[in-house]
């Protein structure tokens, strides 16, 4: 059915929930700044990436989950790992590659997750590789009975990797739980979006999987979380996979090191104009959820949150250089005991009440009648049903060359698969 | 063959017999399956079809269609949903319907999937199996040994047995193995090859060779079909007196460098067959094994009978040419005897 904005649901907000909101996408914003400073000091290993006006989008679509859902962050989603409850030193140590941070300076950056607890899975550079890790989680989710929800970010430019679509396309067929934030930020590092794609709404893409999507206002956080708390409801009570396009913009380079001289200076200012924060802090004071007390408390907390966790992080050493080698592995029980969390029977994957009658629509075909094993049309049917020496059975040349030849299959069907081989192609 | 087509079983054999190569590989899933509920199979046609060489036939019908799932033609997907599901503690086995496709994948294997223990400590109990290898005129797309592309990257591990045995026995052991295990099965002994297997269960331990023929004059380490070519030519050898000691890898990564140090310690010489093609295969990296650790101990040159460096050629002319074989082993061995 193609994108369309969808009426938001009439429900409207707590005034705590409207503070979260606000306060997480202040949280997010100081923690980049704070990063930015460390950056200049160097002591941020690596580039540095900004969600410098995307923050409601990262906040906006978490804040829409529950604590058991599923998300994996993508490089401007920090603001997503504050909502899920990452401590901003996590993220520190991590862009600092520091020893106590969550990867123990194996990897930087945003590439860490939590598992066993938060729920969130680590991205990794090459885009759209999420899309079907989060597909994966929603399906396993809802064979344990667990009625869980993934969600992942990917930009306009992560759109046309092929993943995305295997990763998509897959997600629909099963009718996975999962949710899918598009944010279109008009830029793929210097290429614009019109060089890359020929749509002029992402969310379009959505049709090509059958899949239902929303566009979204990307700056105005209270839109961007209704939008994602229906399609969550709707991932959740079974209707398969959502796709939401947040339209926003980068307001940064790619990266710490681009000054992004290629964005015109009229788009850079029109979006300027639209901070997400400074349009959120007009709302909630016009509502009167907002004043300059409750501002200056929030100011203060964040302030003295940060600068704890920043010494926190600044004091935790470099990772000894041996902790290079090991780890690689899975040593077993001790190192790992995995544990599926059950929410439904057992009885119920299990035989005898998972045993089904296993045919598409051509009665009477699948349901074991294929095999009995040698007798099944195979790729290659040319091999011989079974070779007459058990052990020892060397390739000769001549029996590789000519297979056919002294083995011919004699029953029908052995034959038939002898001519769908020459047919397969 | 497994005989019957018993309800209790779906057909399966109850073990305890001579049993195909494929029949095993189904077997291994089979129980596991069985043993195990957080065991699923996903792969294209694995359902209902029973898979393109009906390794699956019959799980799904006795599995249901969460545990069996017939995927779109998407191979990263498969691996990236393998991935996923193992973090919520799912054991899934990925079936490449053909081993060469698993390149289509290689990018959340070797990116996603083999880092995650490394960078977030992260398990995942992940199976990869498919049909692999030539000798059955497959031609440049669907005879591929894609081993060594795996071999290079740390977090996985890579099996290629060569008997029923050992392909029941190591593929329980995979699904069992909290890593990601790539296993190959050469397409060529899925019914050529027949072998006893128990009918109780067991496993066989990864990364552990196996001697399959003793021998002092000198080593042949080999795997996979090409194991049962290097068999064939030891028997020729050892009618002109050279007693060749055969030892299959089974595990190609971890390698098993204990055994193969101590078994050409013993015969100072070392001949490695492989179907894989030459450049970048096994052989070297055994090449470079033995000159680390056992150099003094050679009395001739490291030898390798492998396939040309070339595509998997299509017509059967240039394939029998194209592969190692029994012939070309027994040649090889025979000159590394008397060097
Ligand atoms: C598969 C892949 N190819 C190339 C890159 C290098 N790269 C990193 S970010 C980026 C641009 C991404 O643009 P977009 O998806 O729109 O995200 P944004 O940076 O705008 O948030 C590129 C090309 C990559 N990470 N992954
Ligand atoms: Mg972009």
């Amino acid at each position: 059915m193609g994108a369309a904005m969808k009426k938001s649901m009439p429900r409207e907000l707590t005034r705590q929930q409207y503070l979260d909101l606000y306060y997480y996408m202040r949280l997010n914003r100081a923690v980049e700044e704070t990063m930015v400073k460390l950056f200049r000091q160097n002591k941020i290993v690596g580039g540095l990436y900004s969600s410098l006006g995307q923050e409601a989008i990262s906040v906006g679509t978490c804040y829409a989950l529950e604590k058991k859902d599923w998300i994996a962050p993508m490089i401007r989603n920090i603001g997503a790992l504050l909502v899920k409850g990452v401590p901003p030193r996590d993220i520190f140590m991590q862009h600092m590659a520091k020893y106590d941070s969550p990867t123990k300076g194996r990897d930087g950056t945003s590439h860490f997750g939590d598992l066993d607890n938060l729920h969130i899975v680590s991205p990794i550079s090459m885009l759209g590789d999420l899309i079907p890790v989060m597909a994966g989680v929603a399906i396993g989710g809802r064979y344990l009975g667990q009625k869980i929800v993934a969600m992942t970010w990917i930009g306009d430019g992560g759109s046309s990797t092929g993943v995305f679509h295997e990763g998509l396309n897959f997600a629909a067929a099963q009718k996975a739980a999962f949710v899918l934030i598009l944010e279109n930020n008009l830029w793929a590092y210097s290429t614009p979006v019109g060089r890359q794609v020929p749509l002029e709404n992402l969310a379009d893409r959505a049709t090509g999987y059958g899949m239902d999507s929303y566009i979204v206002d990307g700056n105005n956080v209270v839109a961007v979380y209704k939008t994602a708390r229906e399609a969550v409801e709707r991932a959740r009570a079974g209707e398969g996979p959502i796709l939401i396009e947040a339209k926003t913009f980068r307001r940064l380079g790619h990266a710490q090191h681009d000054p992004a001289e290629y964005v015109p200076k009229e788009m850079r200012a029109y979006w300027e104009a639209r901070d997400p924060i400074a349009l959120y802090e007009k709302f909630l004071t016009g509502e009167k959820l907002l004043d300059a007390p409750v501002k200056k408390e929030i100011d203060e907390r964040l302030e003295t949150l940060l600068e704890a966790e920043r010494e926190f992080a600044e004091n935790s050493p470099m990772p000894p250089p041996e902790f290079a080698e090991g780890g690689v592995y899975c040593t077993g029980d001790d190192c790992h005991k995995i544990q599926a969390r059950w929410e439904r029977p057992i009885a119920e994957v299990t035989p005898p009440k998972s045993s089904v009658k296993a045919v598409w629509t051509v009665p009477g075909f699948g349901s074991g009648k294929g095999s009995g094993g040698v007798d099944a049309a195979i790729h290659f049917g040319d091999a011989p049903a079974v070779m007459d020496k058990p052990a020892n059975n060397g390739r000769s040349a001549k029996a590789a060359a000519k297979p056919a030849a002294k083995t011919a299959p004699k029953k029908a069907k052995a034959a038939a698969a002898g001519a769908s081989r020459k047919a397969r192609r | 063959m497994a005989g019957g087509n018993g309800a209790a079983t779906n057909g399966f054999a109850s073990g305890g017999r001579q049993v195909t190569f494929l029949e095993a590989i189904r077997q291994a899933m089979f129980e596991e399956m069985e043993r195990d509920p957080t065991v699923l199979l996903m792969g294209e046609d694995v359902g209902v079809y029973g898979g393109a060489f009906k390794t699956s036939e019959g799980l799904l019908e006795r599995f249901g269609w969460e545990r069996v799932i017939d995927t779109p033609i998407s191979e990263s997907a498969i691996i990236g949903a393998a991935c996923g599901m193992s973090y919520v503690g799912l054991r899934p086995i990925c079936e490449m319907q053909f081993i060469d496709f698993i390149v289509c994948a290689f990018n959340q294997i070797t990116n996603f999937l083999a880092k995650g223990h490394y960078l977030w400590n992260a398990p995942a109990p992940i199976v990869i199996r498919g049909p692999s290898g030539g000798g059955v005129h497959g031609g440049p797309f669907h005879s591929a040994n894609p081993e060594m592309y795996f071999v290079h990257t740390p977090g996985l591990k890579v099996i290629y047995p060569s008997t029923p045995y050992d392909a029941k026995g190591l593929l329980k052991a995979a699904v069992r193995d909290n890593n990601p295990v790539l296993f190959f099965e050469h397409k060529f002994l899925y019914r050529r090859i027949k072998g006893e297997v128990p009918a109780e269960d067991y496993t066989v331990p990864i990364g552990k060779s196996v001697v399959r023929r003793e021998g002092r004059h000198l080593t042949i380490l080999s795997y996979a079909a090409m194991m049962h070519a290097s068999l064939e030519a030891a028997d020729a050898l050892a009618k002109e007196g050279i007693e060749a000691e055969v030892i299959d890898l089974r595990t190609l990564l971890p390698l098993d460098e204990e055994s193969i140090l101590s078994s050409v310690k013993k015969t100072n010489k070392c001949l490695v067959v492989h179907e894989d093609t030459k450049t970048g295969g096994i052989a070297g990296e055994i090449a470079a094994l033995l000159c680390e650790k056992a150099f003094s101990d050679l009395d001739g040159p490291l030898v390798r009978v492998t396939a040309l460096d070339t595509p998997v050629p299509y017509a059967p002319t240039l394939e029998e040419y194209f592969l190692p074989n029994a012939k070309k082993v027994f040649a090889a061995a025979k000159e590394l005897a008397r060097y």
